[in-house]
Parts: structure tokens; C-alpha cells; sequence
């Protein structure tokens, strides 16, 4: 199946009813936050990739690859962005090298299912902003390929 | 930003700068408090020795829309090894939002022993200070509070009805699109039920965010928040005040500001705020 990384990862939340677990799982993930490479982007990082109404102040862009797959990177420049390179990670590694056309099948409401009681008033908006972002650029991908973003 | 003493406050003891935070990090009369929205804050690093204080399940009755009575503040406390004498410095992210919240339930308890750390979370990370992601272990101690005494700092419904209706102070430190009744909630936050939009008849809009410096999150001078309350806004500090938002987080952050910073004799915080007015039968508003 097309989206079983992530479907993989979701069951593994499943498993950890305890906020204080959830909370080591995600910054687990958010320790492996890898910012977008400068070959990519730099700063200052322009407003198109900017994710709206993200207060961690994430970024998101996505790579065409020759056979038609994307590949994802992102920035969170927050330092209190914790929640967003959590999420960003989890996004790169379960969507990275899928086709755009099952990417944009995604649904934001994996951001509850992820985060639980771990998710704040504030953070919950901007999380599923991202997952947004990430399928409208699939969208845009699927329908015409833009390389480089 | 100049020296929290040089700013001309009503109380600067209140407020300490990261700095003297820094100094006092192995001090054992002092316990530092970090008070978050973001769950995940604390865990994924904080200032050496602090210890977490969350505003849900530390702070809220876990039953009833209330705090935690008695009991509950000694177990807290007893948990955080802070005795009567202990000064307690909060911190928090969102610009000290819960720092300020937990600051204002702690005074409920009468443990007026207690600071807010200026700039809150986000100063502290922006000067590269230490944080550690070690969970400081405290000796358990017999903490004996006094009743909760809500009076003196909190306003209730009926209360704010009374004050409204004698046309009294009322602070709305939300946005100008809650204020207006444009929205809700606030800009990037869900809609937490409020039925209807709009503020309390005769409140003056003064948005939390007017008394800090966004550069960096610390609180204006008390010059500066001396224009904005009492110059611009018309507020008298020697008038019965109230301020609210939609959970009284924000509004904490005022009322921290108008009590301690510009020496409001009588600041209360509506912590029904909008989430209650906004849904109660039959009481006025205004758009």
C-alpha cells in the first residue's frame, strides 16, 4: 500500500496510550529534524514555502525526483518549534518517495492521531497547516511536476 | 532592553531578567518553574534545575471548570520541594502566557514569594543559555497552604456582571478581530465553543501583546505601558479593574502587568473569560 510508512508509524502512536511515552516518541523524531539543505533553499527563506498559520514558523519544500516521486524538506525556524520538526520528520520519512498523487491522499486529522493530549491549543492549527501544505504541494505536484519546488 | 530596576515599575521585584535566572540556577531558596502551552517544551529541554508545572493537570481541578484546592497546591508543591520560603521564578513559552497564569494561581494559595523570569522561554533559548533535558529530582517537603482565597485576584461571572453594569474597568486583552466579534478565537487556534462573538459592554480592547517588546518578549517600561493603559486607554490604576481574554491565560499576562508593573491597586482576572461570556444566557454584549 501506498501510504504504509505512515500508516506504520500512526499504529506505533496507537500504541502509546501515555502522554509522558508519546512525548519521548515525538522527540525522538523531532532529534532527527534534518533542516532543508542549502542546495535547496537558503535563508532568507522566501515566502511561498512559508506554512500559514504556523506559529513554530515552518517552511516546506518539495523535490520533484526523475521518476515521478517527491521528496520533502523543511525548516523550523522556532526555536520552540519542537512539535513542527517532530512532525516534519515524520512527514519526510513516511511520504518522502511516494508518488504525489498518493501523498495528496493524505488527511490532516493524522496530526491528532499522532499527538493526542500531546498537541497544545495553539500548536494544533499550525501542525495540520503543514500537513496541508504538504498535500497541496502533492497536488500541484501530480498535476504538473515542477522541479525544484 | 535596560535593567528591570531602571524601568520604573510599582514592584520590580517581581520580574527577574535571564540573567540574574542564570546567577541563581544552584540556588536552593530559589525554584524555577517552567509553565508551558506546549507540552512538549519541557521534555525536550529546559533550564537546569527547573521543574515542570503543567497548567492542566498541575493547576486545573480535573473535574469541575475550577483549581486545585488546598490539598492539591500542598501535593504540588510538596512535589516541586518548595516550602513557604521558597522563591519561585516561572517561565514559560508563548511570551510567559502560563508563566504569568501560574503566577497568578499561585497567588490564589498566598505564596507571594514568586517572580516571572522577563522574556520568558524564547529569551533564554535566543541567548544560547544552558538547558538540559535531566529532570531535577526534589526532597519531598510538608508544604501547608492556606485556604485558596480567589477574592482578592479572580473575578467570577456575577461579578463581572455587577462591575460591568457600574461601568467600571474591564480590560479585553484578546485581538481586535475577537474584540470585534470578527472571529472567536484567536488568529491559528481552534474555535473553543464561544456561541457568540463580540466583548463585554464598556471593556477597552488592549491586546496582551501591547506590553512587551516584540523584539525579544520582555515587558515595555513603565513609562511605556504607562501611555498604553493609563494615557491612551483612559485606565485609572487606583480603580477596580478586570481583565479577561478566553481562558484568562492572556488576561493573566495583563493583569501580571497592570498589578505588579504599573501598581494597579485592585486588578482581578476573569478567568471564565470569553469561553463563559460568550456562552451565557442573556447577558449583554457588544460588537
Amino acid at each position: 500500500m501506498a501510504l504504509d510508512r505512515l500508516n506504520a508509524v500512526l499504529e506505533t502512536f496507537d500504541t502509546f496510550p501515555d502522554p509522558a511515552d508519546r512525548t519521548d516518541l515525538l522527540l525522538g523524531y523531532a532529534d532527527q529534524f534534518k533542516e532543508v539543505p542549502p542546495e535547496v533553499a537558503r535563508r532568507p527563506f522566501p515566502e511561498s514555502n512559508h506554512v500559514p498559520q504556523c506559529e513554530s514558523d515552518a517552511y516546506i519544500w518539495a523535490i520533484a525526483n526523475p521518476d515521478g516521486t517527491l521528496k520533502f524538506h523543511f525548516a523550523v525556524e522556532n526555536p520552540s518549534g519542537v512539535s513542527a520538526k517532530a512532525l516534519a520528520t515524520i512527514l519526510d520519512k513516511t511520504l518522502s518517495g511516494l508518488p504525489a498523487e498518493d501523498i495528496a491522499t493524505v488527511d490532516n486529522s493524522i496530526v491528532e492521531r499522532i499527538f493526542r493530549r500531546n498537541i497544545s491549543m495553539g500548536k494544533g492549527m499550525g501542525l495540520m497547516s503543514m500537513v496541508d501544505a504538504v498535500k497541496t504541494l502533492a497536488k500541484k505536484a501530480a498535476g504538473k511536476v515542477i522541479p525544484g519546488g | 532592553m535596560s535593567s528591570i530596576e531602571s524601568r520604573g515599575y510599582a514592584h520590580p521585584e517581581a520580574l527577574v531578567s535571564t540573567e540574574w535566572v542564570a546567577a541563581h540556577l544552584n540556588d536552593p531558596s530559589i525554584r524555577i518553574i517552567e509553565s508551558n502551552e506546549d507540552t512538549l517544551l519541557y521534555a525536550s529541554g529546559h533550564i537546569p534545575g527547573s521543574v515542570n508545572v503543567d497548567w492542566t493537570s498541575d493547576l486545573n481541578d480535573q473535574l469541575r471548570r475550577d483549581y486545585i484546592t488546598k490539598e492539591g497546591f500542598e501535593q504540588l508543591m510538596s512535589r516541586i520541594g518548595a516550602t513557604k520560603d521558597t522563591t519561585v521564578v516561572f517561565y514559560g513559552d508563548k511570551n510567559n502566557w502560563w508563566a504569568c497564569y501560574a503566577f497568578w494561581v499561585f497567588q490564589l494559595f498566598g505564596h507571594t514569594n514568586a517572580r516571572v523570569m522577563d522574556g520568558g522561554r524564547i529569551k533564554w533559548e535566543k541567548e544560547k543559555r544552558p538547558v538540559t533535558r535531566d529532570v531535577p529530582t526534589y526532597a519531598k517537603t510538608n508544604y501547608i497552604s492556606s485556604e485558596r482565597a480567589d477574592a482578592k485576584h479572580r473575578a467570577f461571572r456575577d461579578e463581572v456582571l455587577a462591575h460591568m453594569q457600574a461601568k467600571r474597568q474591564l480590560v479585553d486583552v484578546r485581538s481586535p478581530d475577537e474584540f470585534s466579534g470578527a472571529r472567536m478565537h484567536m488568529p491559528d487556534y481552534p474555535n473553543e465553543g464561544a456561541l457568540r462573538g463580540g466583548h463585554i459592554p464598556g471593556a477597552k480592547s488592549i491586546p496582551w501583546a501591547r506590553a512587551i517588546n516584540p523584539d525579544d518578549g520582555t515587558f515595555k517600561t513603565a513609562e511605556e505601558l504607562r501611555k498604553i493603559y493609563v494615557e491612551e486607554k483612559q485606565l485609572s490604576a487606583s480603580q477596580p479593574t478586570i481583565a479577561y481574554c478566553r481562558i484568562g491565560e492572556r488576561s493573566s499576562h495583563t493583569w501580571f502587568a497592570l498589578k505588579y508593573l504599573l501598581g494597579f491597586d485592585n486588578v482581578r482576572n476573569y478567568d471564565g473569560s470569553w469561553t463563559e461570556w460568550g456562552n451565557m444566557v442573556n447577558v449583554p454584549i457588544e460588537k
